[in-house]
């Protein structure tokens, strides 16, 4: 059925027509970025500004004999060559990671991964910094190298962390989560068990902007700015001021205009202390801004799960119970961002969106020498390799027991009236309505006559699949008491101004890479105040300027910040009824609300607009007692749960036999993330994930050779989709508000992305059913669907 | 060495390194930092500029290079203050989420529409297919591309635009045939 509707929001159409509060209205941010003036950490220039230069580890794992940097300083434009020796001396060598672990800022005894921080050339020029590093001298006495995470902990693996005392293998953690015995029993009884190992490979995030710094300290007031490309800047401070040892209150972290993040940009590199150290060497401010190669190498890559998974089911196709045992491999060291208690992410949630009697997961987390990692690329922590798993599984099990991918799924979600649903691993699922998706998934796809059109093609030989996924995220973290990262809680604050004039500020913890906070977090202002969104700026990304809390990502701004910014102004707004009361010379429970407006029951005629109220406030008349004059307020919210956004997902592709290249048609994504706020917004954050999708299920990988060396490292090798390898997506939406969150809203920022993967590849599998093929590794590409239909092992990439 | 081009409309003259990449001229010497740098490997486009009308990656191109050549920048798309229709589009259709790729794109986009003013979705795609965007997913572009084709420069964008929109869905089918343009 079509429709007609205007779309609100164009900057052309008069004030009255404008929607204020939720709806389509053009981005708040967007005129600077279309004139080429977005501000980002390579725009930024100083007076007296220098450049750094970090010189990488050619090799994965090797002891460092020795380092000259005499003929590095003798270049006449070079002010500073710092090494692992000279950090220790400042104490500064290692520094703490976001798992607690340590990681080396710079190598001081040996190298233990490819592209690893060795030395730090402080110059005049961007050139003469990079001339520089080709005159450092640097000895290596090679080891050999831990490289496939399944032989980390053979007996005779080389240790990587002897730097940690009492350390004598590769291990860095075991946890397990659910009931083992009962989940056995189950399985022992069952009709079917289907068993699969399902490898989510190690991919990166790469953001179009790679990570940088300028740092600027000041030695006389004893202050650092640090200018950083950080989704966390309050975090980064806190930390940095563990690091450094310099006081908090002279840290000011300042996230300009970020190129994208997608988790690439939560942690603490080593080239942001590098810029903190040459500044304070040199006392001049010093640029750090890494290229590609530095940023596929050395910055945290995603994933790296691999995962033993099983189902158990009844022969009518009950889905009865769950279970895995994951190989992690975390790098070298442990850098991985998420809270504490979670050492794999939330990967539990991996029950998915079924109703099971039981389930059970451990994870082992090894080094090994790879770049650092793990959390990352719009993952949720870890809620893409759980839902890639359960829905790899579900579609083996649907194979196994021969019955549509969707039905089965029908069959086995978790009912509506089931919520607010614990499942078997610790989670309290706030609200769902998945079968609604799932029919609206379908009903858009056309689902039977897409398995007519397939049938008929299977005839004539040709190759179409039809792949279906349904998932779950679990976003919000979190109540503080249940999440931190290195010690603090996850809750964010937020502080509302609202000016004489009726204008307004709202500070934010969060940091946008590029989500539209500036607009979305106006919207909801205006949403309960009833001031226009354009009469509202957003601050963030400054830690001087705004409120503390623990930033962006996790897909945690709405659920968290969202919050936080819905109930400053839902303060305000009672503290502008006691004003309004005043003003009216009426009881405040007299009054009632519209949107931006306090007028008396039963008499709408008499009322005070908040613009008024807010002049009110600060003007000269005599306020109710307990009111100090300002209409401002300020709040920290601390989310009761998490919520729970889900989505079902409808992949066509087809197939070239001759060569294996798979052609994704069609994309049908349904998404339910609550309350929704401005629909063109979570459009395009759906978009950019399915995007992902694609680029993980097809092309993206970071590989390593025998010796450690990176295959991935530069776009020549890293694939991305570009506009030839994506559909015109289709995109629907069902609308199941979470029950506890003050406006309703879920978050969407990474659904798309822990969505996509599996029904992409169930797609392809489905393709490729005619040659008895039941799963396939990411990525599909063309060399491995080739091979897959001559029923060969999986050739390297 | 001494090089100069026209940049923007305007003569710009410089004394440069041999070495040094035009991407790192437009951004550093020039301080139009509206051109970004992404891959140093021609992979990414995030530093398209337009040489000639022709875009280009200026990661690849030298600076000397593009001396006594025509250079535009995304600094250059506006004209007299009003934005480009490529610009304009970008904003209406969400062409845009970091801003990262956008100038590398709507250059492109501005190439494209001067020698074909009517481009179908497909012939889009090509255009932009050797640049990377993280964060749209492409299809928000098309729009933006073809928001632009249907409101050329000199027109104003009517107001009240009606998209046919599929009910339960954010799939729009944009209105750009039916756009009144007014003068």
């Amino acid at each position: 059925m079509t429709v007609i509707h205007d779309r609100p929001g164009n900057p052309a159409a008069g004030d009255a027509d404008r929607p204020i509060g939720y709806g389509r209205i053009q981005r708040k941010e967007d005129p600077r970025f279309v004139r080429g003036q977005g501000h980002y950490i390579d725009d930024m220039v100083l007076p007296g500004m220098l450049h750094g230069a970090i010189l990488r580890a050619p090799v994965a794992h090797a002891r460092l004999v020795s380092i000259d940097t005499t003929n590095a300083l003798a270049h006449p434009k070079v002010l500073a060559v710092i090494t692992g020796k000279d950090l220790l001396a400042l104490k500064l060598a290692w520094a703490p990671t976001l798992s607690a672990d340590v990681q080396a800022v710079l190598v001081t005894d040996k190298v233990r991964f490819q592209g690893q921080e060795v030395a730090f050339v402080v110059a005049e020029d961007r050139y003469a910094a990079r001339d520089a590093l080709e005159l450092i001298d640097v000895e290596y006495d090679l080891l050999p190298p831990v490289i496939d995470a399944r032989k980390a902990l053979d007996p005779d693996a080389p240790l990587i962390r002897d730097d940690l005392e009492g350390r004598t293998d590769n291990r860095i953690f075991d946890w397990e989560i659910g009931d083992e015995a009962e989940t056995e029993a189950i399985f022992a009884a069952a009709d079917v068990v289907v068993a699969q190992e399902v490898v989510y490979p190690r991919v990166h995030p790469a953001p179009m902007e790679t990570c940088g710094a300028v740092a600027d300290f000041d030695a006389v007031s004893g202050k650092l700015t640090l200018y950083e490309t950080t989704q966390a800047p309050h975090a980064h401070r806190t930390l940095f001021a563990i690091v450094a040892g310099i006081p908090e209150h002279k840290i000011r972290i300042v996230s300009p205009d970020i190129g994208g993040g997608f988790g690439n940009k939560v942690g603490i590199y080593p080239g942001y202390i590098l810029a903190v150290v040459g500044s304070i060497v040199t006392g001049k401010p010093v640029k750090w801004v890494e290229d590609r190669s530095e940023n596929l190498m050395s910055t945290s890559f995603a994933r790296d799960y691999i995962m033993q998974g099983e189902i158990a089911a009844t022969k009518d196709g009950k889905i009865l119970a769950l279970r895995t045992s994951v190989l992690a491999d975390h790098g070298a060291f442990n850098a991985t961002a998420q809270p504490t208690k979670n050492p794999a992410g939330f990967f539990s949630i991996f029950t998915g969106s079924y109703d099971l009697k039981a389930a059970f997961c451990k994870v082992r987390g090894v080094y090994t020498n790879k770049a650092p990692g793990g959390v990352a690329y719009a993952c949720s922590f870890r809620v893409t390799e759980a839902v890639y798993l359960v829905e790899r599984m579900v579609d083996i099990l649907a194979r196994k027991l021969d019955m549509d991918p969707a039905e089965l799924r029908l069959k086995n979600f978790i009912k509506p009236e089931q919520f607010p649903y614990a499942n078997k691993t610790g989670w309290v699922y706030d609200s769902g309505s998945y079968e609604e998706a799932m029919r609206l998934s379908m009903k858009m796809a056309g689902y039977e006559e897409l398995r007519r059109e397939q049938a008929e093609k299977r005839e004539r030989g040709e190759l179409m699949g039809i792949g279906v996924a349904f998932f779950t995220e679990v976003v919000g973290a979190g109540p503080r008491k249940h999440f931190d990262i290195v010690g603090l809680g996850m809750a964010d604050g937020a502080e509302l101004r609202v000016h004489p004039t009726g204008k307004a500020v709202v500070r934010l913890s969060v940091q946008s890479q590029g989500q539209g906070h500036e607009t979305t977090f106006a919207q909801i202002v205006a949403e309960e105040l009833g001031i226009p969104p354009e009469n509202i700026d957003v601050v963030h990304g400054d830690t001087d300027q705004t409120p503390f809390g623990l930033g962006t990502y996790g897909s945690r701004s709405t659920p968290v910040s969202g919050g936080a910014v819905a109930l400053v102004a839902r303060k305000v707004r009672e503290k502008a009824k006691l004003i309004a009361a005043a003003m009216l010379e009426t009881r405040p429970e007299d009054l009632e609300w519209e949107k931006g407006r306090w007028f008396v029951k039963g008499d709408p005629g008499a009322g005070k607009t908040i613009e008024e109220i807010a002049m009110a406030a600060h003007g000269t008349m005599t306020l109710p007692e307990g009111i100090d004059g300002n209409l401002d307020a300020e709040v920290t919210y601390d989310p009761p749960n998490l919520t729970f956004p889900f989505g079902a997902y409808i992949c066509v592709v087809d197939i070239d036999p001759g060569t294996g290249h798979v052609k994704v048609r069609r994309f049908i994504a349904v998404d339910d993330c609550g309350t929704r706020i401005n629909p063109m917004i979570i459009e395009g954050q759906v978009h950019g994930g399915l995007t992902d999708g694609v680029g993980m299920a097809l092309m993206e990988i970071i590989e390593f050779d025998e010796a450690g060396n990176c295959l991935g490292g530069s776009f020549m090798d890293y694939l991305i989709p570009t506009a030839m390898e994506v559909p015109d997506w289709e995109t629907g939406f069902t609308v199941t508000p979470s029950p506890h969150h003050p406006i309703g809203a879920k978050g969407i920022g990474e659904s798309a992305t822990v969505g996509s993967p599996p029904a992409i590849v169930n797609a392809i599998v489905d393709a490729l059913a005619p040659y008895g093929v039941v799963h396939m590794d990411m990525p599909c590409t063309p060399a491995r669907v080739w091979e897959a239909m001559q029923g060969r092992p999986r050739p390297p990439i | 060495m001494q090089i100069s081009m026209t940049v923007n409309g305007s003569e710009v003259v410089s004394d440069i390194e041999p070495r040094v990449l035009l991407v790192h001229y437009i951004r550093e010497v020039l301080g139009l930092t509206g051109t970004h740098w992404g891959c140093d490997t021609t992979n990414c486009g995030t530093c398209v500029v337009l040489m000639d009308g022709q875009p280009v990656k200026s990661c690849t191109v030298l600076a000397a290079m593009a001396a006594g050549h025509d250079i535009r920048t995304v600094e250059g798309l506006a004209t007299a203050g009003t934005l480009d229709p490529v610009q304009q589009g970008f904003m209406e259709e969400h062409g845009l989420q970091c801003g990262f790729c956008t100038p590398g794109m709507m250059l492109t986009a501005r190439a494209l529409l001067d020698k074909n003013p009517h481009p179908d979705d497909i012939e889009i795609r090509k255009a932009i297919s050797g640049q990377i965007c993280r964060c749209t997913g492409y299809a928000t572009i098309v729009r933006s591309v073809q928001w632009a084709a249907a409101h050329p420069a000199g027109a104003v964008a009517d107001v009240a635009a009606t998209d046919e929109v599929l009910e339960g869905t954010d799939t729009v089918i944009p209105d750009v045939a039916d756009a009144e343009v007014k003068a």
